[in-house]
């Protein structure tokens, strides 16, 4: 069994009435079965309500399953009492940078996590700096989180949760809100935690740039799990993307249509050097 | 415009005010504070301005944010040199109708604008120098005997440490929703009084559901990061007490000593 | 109905050690009717600038001319202004407040000074020309989607009929789908009202697809100010800037270099097929055979 696996996974929103009766169900998470094995790089992309910031939830046991079981480490998340401990196997980062850091200096707000666990305080120490330094922002870290760009913000985020040690890595869209140069920082400080640290990665997104370097990609649509592969075999689905309100990167868009107008070129090309290989021969 | 209140901000600096234990530091202040209402006169103003002055020099932290702390209270402050001015009986030194200013009058009117204007910056001092976690820090470790009457002394410190992290961010966030709507003809300016309450609407309901939503947002991220209230908690900046701490009470209690013996002495 | 920016300087705190210069030196003339791109990078001074446009910031130094009038005069009305040059900001969570979509976006209209029932006209109109759909008219702007929500907020500015509208990163946070659409909106609005547009954007790929004009903001200076693709030439300089030219450039730069005499200056996905083609044809490549797809008229 993977780090992550998930069966029959569903999860419904549930509205209530004003005398707290349940009034109608909403299913976020419909039928999900996902196994992810450990130090994989892993890719969840999704329209805006598609329900895959629902299933992140679930991943760090923040929701529980209305339905089906989830596993964190080999560990049904609803069998597990104190969930803390489940949360500390598979770290979160958030999409609104400025709402996930707790901390008034940068070093504080790394230490909260392992604070929370009952770390002694010489290790937490050590944790800090470790965390810091993999993320880059070691000579920040006396300042206030409020004078950070949005990049380095989330890598302070993303260093908090380092400093737990975690397995596994879940990040919820966590580029959204970062201009160009920001998402670049916070995606080349993943990668490496992933390459360098062999710590599992996975990333929720809708930014397609992202993914292409990802080991495997699912594609979610109405709570369900409507595509799954390599990012080159996605890719390759340029017309089944665009169903599920997605894109590809533009270099994949111009060889697909260079493909449609009978240039024999091969489906799936997501970098400009692959392009200008197949043209060039 | 928002932007520039200063009190509760942290100035990042490396002195030895910054790495004194909170504790110490909330103990100057009280000290500080009962000094500046122990003298009265011009001898001992003297000894709490070489104090005050010793203690921002040592700081490291730019004099101009000390002061700046002072902008919020000038209402205030004049409000009270003036009532203070024409409200105390007793030699007449200028009249105006039914105004009088007296010599007691503008006496007691330069003592409490020396007193509120020392009180200010004396934990302006503090506030700058210590981050508002390790006041919290501070004030939860100095409070914990009021656990026993079950005071939740670790849950008011937390949320007071995350009231100061925010209080900033909602500040510039007030300053943003201002210009969109003013940007749709808002006007929070003129009217009369019921009329400017009802202009702020359009301001309050997207800062509240704004607020809640970070709220909201805040309180999964501390639940993902282990957060289970403050059992088994340990701490990564613990409180102890230094060198520096034991040489900061021996002055602290030397200043007391010599503001009481002013006091006593009558000087 | 043109804006005129003259040597407007503006700075932050000045004469404190947190000074920063936003704004240095710009000079600027929007007339009637572009479609402007603004673009760089967080810090370059582009929101500064465009909270100058219609008076939300008074320059430091410098003048700004509406139709000639300078809009910092002791009498000029700036309150009139804003609902000229209507600015639209990133986040729509910061102007929605009412408690159905119809009243809220009513409010810029009942600023203005019309009645309830003037306003729902200009309202109703707004929200059809962005796409909004009727049947949500009553719904709660806080219940909508991410995309639903920008709809709204842009007709609330759309609503006081202004002659410029600025939208600030008006696609943050939207999915590829969303994002398309609410652009194609803007193209589409920027035609049916005959207005100008002023779009502020991170995203080189949207900014050639869609603009006619771009100014390029770095370190509080309009660097460039030319055509798209005029700008795009300059892509090494943009890389300097912490900027980038759309991905489309870099393609057929690499190409040109490998040998295929393409244009150098396609910047959107359906300049370069076209470019790509006839330069496959030109060098009769074995990869293209025009007369088994028919050629690139097929689009």
């Amino acid at each position: 069994m993977g780090i992550i696996k998930a069966f029959k996974l569903g999860f419904d929103y549930l509205k209530y009435d004003e005398d707290g009766n349940v009034q109608d169900t909403q299913r976020a998470v419909d039928d999900v079965n996902l196994d992810i094995e450990a130090g994989e790089f892993v890719a969840i992309l999704g329209h805006n309500g598609s329900g895959k910031s629902t299933l992140a939830k679930h991943l760090n046991a923040l929701l529980l399953p209305s339905e089906g079981t989830l596993w964190i480490d080999g560990t049904a998340t609803d069998e597990e009492p104190e969930l803390w401990k489940l949360r500390q196997k598979a770290g979160m980062v958030f999409q609104n940078p400025d709402n996930q850091i707790i901390g008034t200096v940068v070093e504080e707000d790394v230490g909260f996590g392992p604070e929370n666990m009952g770390v002694p305080t010489e290790k937490i120490w050590k944790r800090v700096d470790e965390s810091l330094q993999k993320v880059g922002m070691t000579a920040y870290r006396h300042h206030s989180p409020n004078k950070l760009s949005g990049g380095q913000k989330q890598r302070v985020a993303i260093a908090g949760i380092m400093a737990m040690r975690p397995k596994c890595i879940v990040l919820d869209e966590p580029t959204a809100m970062l201009d160009p140069n920001g998402r670049r920082e916070v995606l080349k400080a993943v990668r490496e935690l992933n390459q360098q640290e062999n710590v599992t990665v996975i990333l929720i997104t809708h930014y397609m740039e992202e993914v292409i370097h990802a080991d495997k990609v699912y594609v979610m649509d109405e709570g369900k799990i409507v595509m799954q592969g390599t990012p080159k075999e996605i890719f390759s689905q340029v017309d089944t993307l665009k169903k599920y309100r997605l894109d590809v990167p533009q270099v994949t868009l111009l060889a697909h249509e260079l493909r449609k107008s009978g240039v024999d070129i091969p489906e799936g090309i997501l970098t400009t050097e692959e392009l200008v290989s197949a043209l060039c021969r | 415009m928002l932007r520039d209140i200063t009190l509760g901000q942290y100035y990042p600096a490396n002195s030895v005010l910054h790495k004194l234990d909170p504790r110490t530091k909330l103990a100057g202040t009280m000290v500080f504070i009962i000094s500046v209402f122990l003298f009265h006169t011009l001898p001992g103003y003297a000894v709490a301005t070489l104090f005050l002055a010793a203690m921002i020099a040592v700081s490291k932290v730019p004099v101009k944010f000390m002061f700046k702390g002072l902008k919020a209270i000038v209402m205030i402050l004049m409000i009270t040199v003036v009532f203070n001015m024409i409200l105390t009986p007793g030699e007449v030194l200028w009249k105006l109708g039914f105004l009088k200013v007296t010599r007691e009058g503008v006496q007691l009117a330069v003592r409490m604008a020396i007193r509120l204007t020392y009180l200010v910056i004396g934990s302006s001092i503090m506030t700058l120098t210590t981050t508002p976690n390790q006041l919290t820090d501070g004030l939860e470790k100095a409070l914990r005997p009021l656990n026993k009457i079950h005071v939740p002394v670790h849950e008011i410190s937390m949320m007071m440490s995350i009231a100061l992290r925010f209080i900033p961010i909602l500040l510039e966030e007030t300053d943003k929703i201002m210009k969109a709507q003013i940007a749709r003809g808002a006007d929070f300016e003129n009217g009369n009084l019921i009329q400017k309450a009802k202009n702020m609407v359009p301001l309050l309901v997207p800062l509240f559901i704004s607020a809640f939503r970070r709220a909201n947002d805040l309180a999964m991220a501390m639940e993902a990061r282990c957060y289970h209230g403050g059992e088994d908690r340990t701490q990564m900046k613990p409180l102890k007490y230094a060198a520096w701490d034991r040489a900061a009470y021996g002055i602290l209690a030397a200043y007391l000593a010599v503001a009481i013996a002013f006091r006593v002495a009558g000087i | 109905m043109s804006i005129e920016l003259k040597n407007v300087t503006y700075t932050y705190s000045p004469g404190t050690s947190y000074e920063i210069h936003a704004l240095k030196d710009i000079n600027l003339m929007i007339p009637d009717g572009q479609f402007i791109g603004v673009i760089g990078h967080t810090g370059s001074g582009k929101s500064t600038l465009i909270q100058h446009l219609n008076a939300l910031i008074q320059p430091t130094s410098g003048t700004i001319l509406y139709n000639g009038e300078d809009i910092w005069a002791e009498k000029y009305n700036r309150k009139a202004l804003r609902s000229e040059v209507g600015l639209v900001f990133q986040y729509p969570e910061h102007q929605l407040f009412e408690s159905d979509v119809l009243s809220d976006v009513c409010f810029g209209p009942m600023n203005q000074g019309l009645t309830r029932e003037e306003a729902e006209v200009e309202a109703r109109k707004a929200l059809q020309q962005v796409g909004f759909k009727e049947k949500n008219y009553g719904k709660s702007p806080f219940e909508l989607s991410g995309g639903q929500k920008k709809r709204v907020a842009i007709a609330g500015v759309l609503a006081m009929n202004p002659k410029i509208l600025i939208l600030d990163e008006p696609t943050a946070g939207l999915d590829p789908k969303g994002r398309d659409d609410i652009l194609d909106q803007i193209a589409e609005l920027h035609k049916l009202r005959g207005i100008t547009i002023i779009l502020v954007s991170h995203s080189m790929e949207d900014i050639a697809k869609y603009v006619e004009r771009l100014i390029v903001m770095n370190q509080g200076e309009a660097v460039f100010d030319d055509t798209p693709k005029a700008v795009f030439a300059h892509y090494q300089e943009l890389e300097f800037m912490g900027l980038a030219a759309p991905q489309i450039t870099y393609i057929m730069h690499a190409l040109k270099e490998h040998g295929l005499p393409v244009d150098e200056e396609a910047t959107t996905v359906e300049e370069a097929r076209g470019s790509i083609l006839s330069a496959l044809k030109e060098m009769h490549s074995p990869l293209f055979h025009e007369e088994v797809t028919g050629g690139q008229e097929n689009a």
